[in-house]
């Protein structure tokens, strides 16, 4: 058991986070008598904060290589405006419109990324830039909002996937089994890479550790799916979410471009001197930044029904908060797409938790303040003792 | 000797942090007046040490009783130490760039009556005390227009300011130039003139036998002996390797039989200006050429130009305007950025490791991949068992010591980061390996590990060019020496010619009236 205990303790600070997210939860359900994890609680948790999980997902890189993205919540409302005008205005099929507006995305991060990496321009000033650009042409463009959308454009975030397998119980199937082969496919993968290095007799993680991960995160998965299964089924962007959470999880830890934005946010000079094209980087990190600001601005668009010329108003920061409560360091080279998921999740089960309340808005905002101080202070405090001194 | 002449004394100091026991039942006693060395190898735990007598280790992490003035001593943080007269200087200075010397001398001491600083005294005392340490310059120049030498001086004259009995200087030369170590050493004797007890923590055993009282050698985080060095029984250069590493060191460098073979690169004519000052040439038309399997070195005083050359010919990340050939075995070659150097078979790995060299926040496998990470992927996606088996590859055959290839490359010490380094070029697989200063700040058992890794890179075929400021060890391990002066090569010797006289007269030639 000690090795259990050995690997718990230098661990700990990873799982905190986990923790931290566990106890919000628990408060907040006892807070709101149970209202908080009702089936249709959950199914709008995931609706309504979808957006900075996909915001924090690029966050999380161009924080990671050493710079910051003020630019976002502008870009929801100009990319939001152009794709609703391509619909309402032009009578674009929405799926045409919501690819066209990929396509601006990467366009625009481009536009960022070529001021940041080729000219030089630190990010903060160019993203600041952008901020005001992006925002001052969405009002040009909307005016004030673009309503009545296609309903097939406005389901992306409102919609469930179909219920094409019927109900066992009172279940969906459909959702149970995406449950289910969600469950298989974490602990098979996560076998799998044990095993190799087993065969290798490189240093695993003690058994019982691992087995007890793998549970927490089965019956986590499966709570969620359980409670979705009860109620409307499967929200089509949690389907969005999970897939860009896979996809870029993969992306930061297993290819070359991931492992070079580490490199570039650790030490810029080791990673120029080892032969990483860092301009290019720079520049993929911000196309990318732009592609999925994209994403989230069609999700807004979706879940509003409309353009609006003031949608995004502080998207910026709540991505980046969510970065920082989730363990990314500030000073670039540190953090993970899971720790910026569970920094929006804090954030979102803070926002759930205190309107089911009914606590006044500007009073959310304060407490959300406080908790982005606390969380990064636990952080450091937590780095220091670590370090030993 | 009475005891009213011991100024400090420190009694059975143990520091232990989670897992290993840094400090056991160290004693060290200091006289009065006295230049007092402490020497041993990296991670012997001098620095532990000095920290516990500043109270960076406050009072209570630590067991044991320290003295000063016969009185006992409770340090909660540097403050309390400096209160009473204690002063370290620390091998990274800690002074701010952009403010003036006077400024930095009178930081956090500031010479002012409720808060408004009065600039009359803080500049006239600071001229009092540059005098004091020999550095003719304003008290208002600013400290990055001065070099580390003379950011040296302005540390220890903020030191005098504080009224200092007891100086401790940890490795106060190890960026200094000839020149600059001896003017310092220079300084120490003229302090202690003045009653200045002085602790000098060194590597450098020649500076130990030019200043030093008395030399308290630790190893392995214990007092192995106090020596005196005035003493009758003459202490030489072996006597203390001896105490450090505990056997004597027959022979510093491994043996090699040299095989070499073709040339493999050839610069010509190589000439860089300085990348601020772009009418000053940093290299002046050099030529070099290196073979199959054999080693060279460049000696050169500070400013030389060594590393300018090697870094302006690694993908230009150093200088404007370089102008020149480079031919690798036999053809002309481009190498206008890294990846074009590292593409035609060349790596350099820098003197600087932790700015240049190292990723600190990375962990030990993931630095080792970094330089080429293309052999490691497919379609850009990396294969992290493979990168697992090659990190372990080199772990045991460069022998870097760390519980796993996952811990961070910041947690090691100076000699084991040298190897991640070394293991990070050597996977590139390159053809001709730039080393510069691959042994600075190492101790002597990792510097010999380290020569046994060059030699066999030779053995293997690899050409290597090695830039040390060490003479020894290019003599020791090169086939051939080029001197480089002011950014010119000056000359070259091979093996059996060369001495550190004849590569001394070389590498301070002047340039002759009829040159270019």
């Amino acid at each position: 058991m000690t090795a259990v205990s050995e690997y718990l303790g230098r661990n700990v600070r990873q799982y905190g986070i986990w923790g931290a997210l566990v106890a919000i939860v628990v408060l907040f359900e006892v807070l709101t008598h149970g209202l908080l994890l009702m089936p249709n609680n959950v199914a709008a948790l995931v609706q309504q904060n979808a957006y900075v999980m996909i915001l924090a997902i690029g966050m999380v890189m161009v924080i990671v290589a050493g710079h910051i993205d003020l630019s976002v919540g502008s870009m929801v409302a100009f990319i939001g405006g152009l794709v609703g005008i391509m619909m309402d205005k032009w009578g674009l099929p929405w799926l045409v419109a919501v690819l066209l507006g990929l396509v601006i995305g990467a366009l625009v991060g481009a536009w960022q990324g070529y001021w940041v990496a080729y000219v030089g321009i630190p990010a903060f000033i160019v993203t600041l830039a952008g901020m005001l650009i992006f925002r001052g042409l969405a009002i040009v463009l909307v005016g004030t909002t673009i309503a009545g959308l296609p309903p097939g454009f406005n389901a992306i975030s409102n919609g469930y996937l179909p219920n094409s397998l019927g109900f066992m119980a009172g279940r969906d199937v459909v959702t149970v089994t995406i449950g289910v082969l969600a469950i298989l496919g974490l602990a098979f993968s996560q076998a799998r890479s044990r095993s190799t290095l087993r065969k290798h007799d490189l240093v695993v993680e003690p058994m019982a550790a691992f087995i007890g991960k793998l549970v927490m995160f089965a019956v986590l998965l499966g709570s969620l799916t359980w409670v979705l299964s009860g109620s409307s089924g499967m929200p089509i962007v949690l389907i969005l979410v999970g897939v860009l959470v896979l996809v870029y999880t993969f992306v930061l830890g297993r290819t070359v471009f991931g492992r070079h934005i580490y490199a570039i946010g650790g030490n810029l000079h080791a990673a120029i001197m080892s032969g990483v094209n860092t301009k290019r980087v720079n520049f993929g990190i911000f196309v990318n930044m732009g592609v999925l600001t994209a994403i989230a601005a069609i999700v807004t668009t979706s879940r509003a029904g409309a353009s609006v010329a003031g949608a995004g108003d502080g998207f910026e920061l709540d991505a980046i908060a969510a970065c920082f409560i989730g363990g990314t360091a500030v000073t670039g080279g540190v953090g993970k797409v899971s720790g910026a998921m569970i920094g929006a999740l804090i954030m979102g089960v803070l926002n759930m938790g205190l309107s089911i309340m009914n606590v006044d808005p500007s009073w959310q905002k304060a407490i959300k303040g406080l908790v982005l101080l606390l969380a990064v202070a636990f952080d450091l405090v937590n780095k220091r003792r670590a370090s030993g001194a | 000797m009475s005891t009213d002449n011991i100024i400090l004394e420190m009694r059975e100091i143990t520091k232990t942090f989670p897992g290993v026991k840094a400090l056991q039942d160290v004693t060290l006693s200091v006289t009065r007046g006295q230049v007092h060395a402490i020497c041993g190898e990296n991670g012997a735990g001098k620095s532990t040490l000095v920290r516990v007598l500043s109270g960076v280790y406050p009072h209570g992490t630590y067991e044991g009783d320290i003295l000063f003035e016969d009185e006992p001593c409770e340090f909660r943080s540097i403050r309390d130490s400096e209160h009473r007269g204690i002063v370290i200087i620390h091998q990274e200075l800690a002074l701010s760039p952009f403010l003036s010397i006077a400024e930095n001398i009178f930081l956090g001491n500031e010479r002012a009556s409720h808060g408004v600083i009065d600039w009359n005294a803080t500049n006239s005392e600071a001229a009092r005390l540059l005098a004091r340490v020999g550095l003719a310059e304003s008290p208002d120049t600013k400290i990055k227009d001065i070099g580390v030498g003379k950011q040296q001086l302005v540390e220890i004259a903020k030191a005098l300011s504080k009224r200092v009995k007891l100086l401790i200087l940890d490795e106060p030369t190890a960026a200094l130039n000839d020149e600059d170590s001896a003017h310092l050493l220079d300084l120490m004797r003229s302090l202690k003139g003045q009653g200045i007890t002085s602790i000098l923590i060194t590597h450098k055993i020649n500076e130990i036998a030019a200043i030093a009282d008395r030399t308290t050698v630790i190893r392995d985080g214990r007092t192995i002996e106090t020596l005196d060095m005035r003493g009758a029984e003459k202490i030489t250069e072996e006597r203390l390797i001896r105490g450090m590493v505990g056997r004597s060191l027959d022979s510093r460098f491994p043996e090699r039989q040299p095989n070499i073979g073709a040339e493999v690169l050839r610069i010509e004519d190589w000439t860089v200006y300085h990348p601020i000052n772009q009418g000053r040439k940093v290299v002046d038309g050099a030529s070099l050429s290196v073979r199959k399997g054999e080693v060279i070195g460049l000696a050169g005083l500070m400013g030389a130009g060594r590393t300018e050359l090697a870094m302006s010919v690694f993908g230009r990340t150093y200088g404007a305007n370089a102008s020149g050939q480079v031919f690798k075995d036999g053809e002309e070659i481009h190498t206008r950025s890294v990846r074009e150097a590292i593409r035609h078979g060349i790596a350099y790995a820098t003197e600087d490791r932790k700015r240049y060299g190292l990723n600190l926040i990375e962990d030990i496998k993931r630095n080792i991949t970094s330089a080429a990470l293309g052999k490691l992927s497919q379609r850009g996606v990396v294969d992290r068992e493979e990168e697992v088996l090659v990190a372990e590859r080199y772990r045991r055959e460069l022998d870097i010591k760390t519980p796993t290839v996952e811990a961070l490359v910041g947690k090691l010490s100076g000699g084991n980061q040298q190897k991640v380094v070394l293991s990070k070029w050597i996977y590139a697989d390159p053809d001709v390996l730039i080393l510069d200063e691959p042994t600075r700040g190492i101790d002597v058992g990792a510097k010999f590990e380290i020569y046994t890794i060059v030699n066999a890179l030779a053995d293997a075929g690899k050409a290597v060019i090695l830039i040390s400021s060490e003479l020894p060890e290019l003599l020791g391990m090169c086939d051939r020496i080029y001197t480089l002066n002011q950014g010119r090569v000056t000359g070259q010797l091979a093996r059996e010619e060369a001495t550190q006289e004849s590569l001394m007269i070389l590498m301070t030639k002047e340039k002759e009236g009829t040159s270019r």
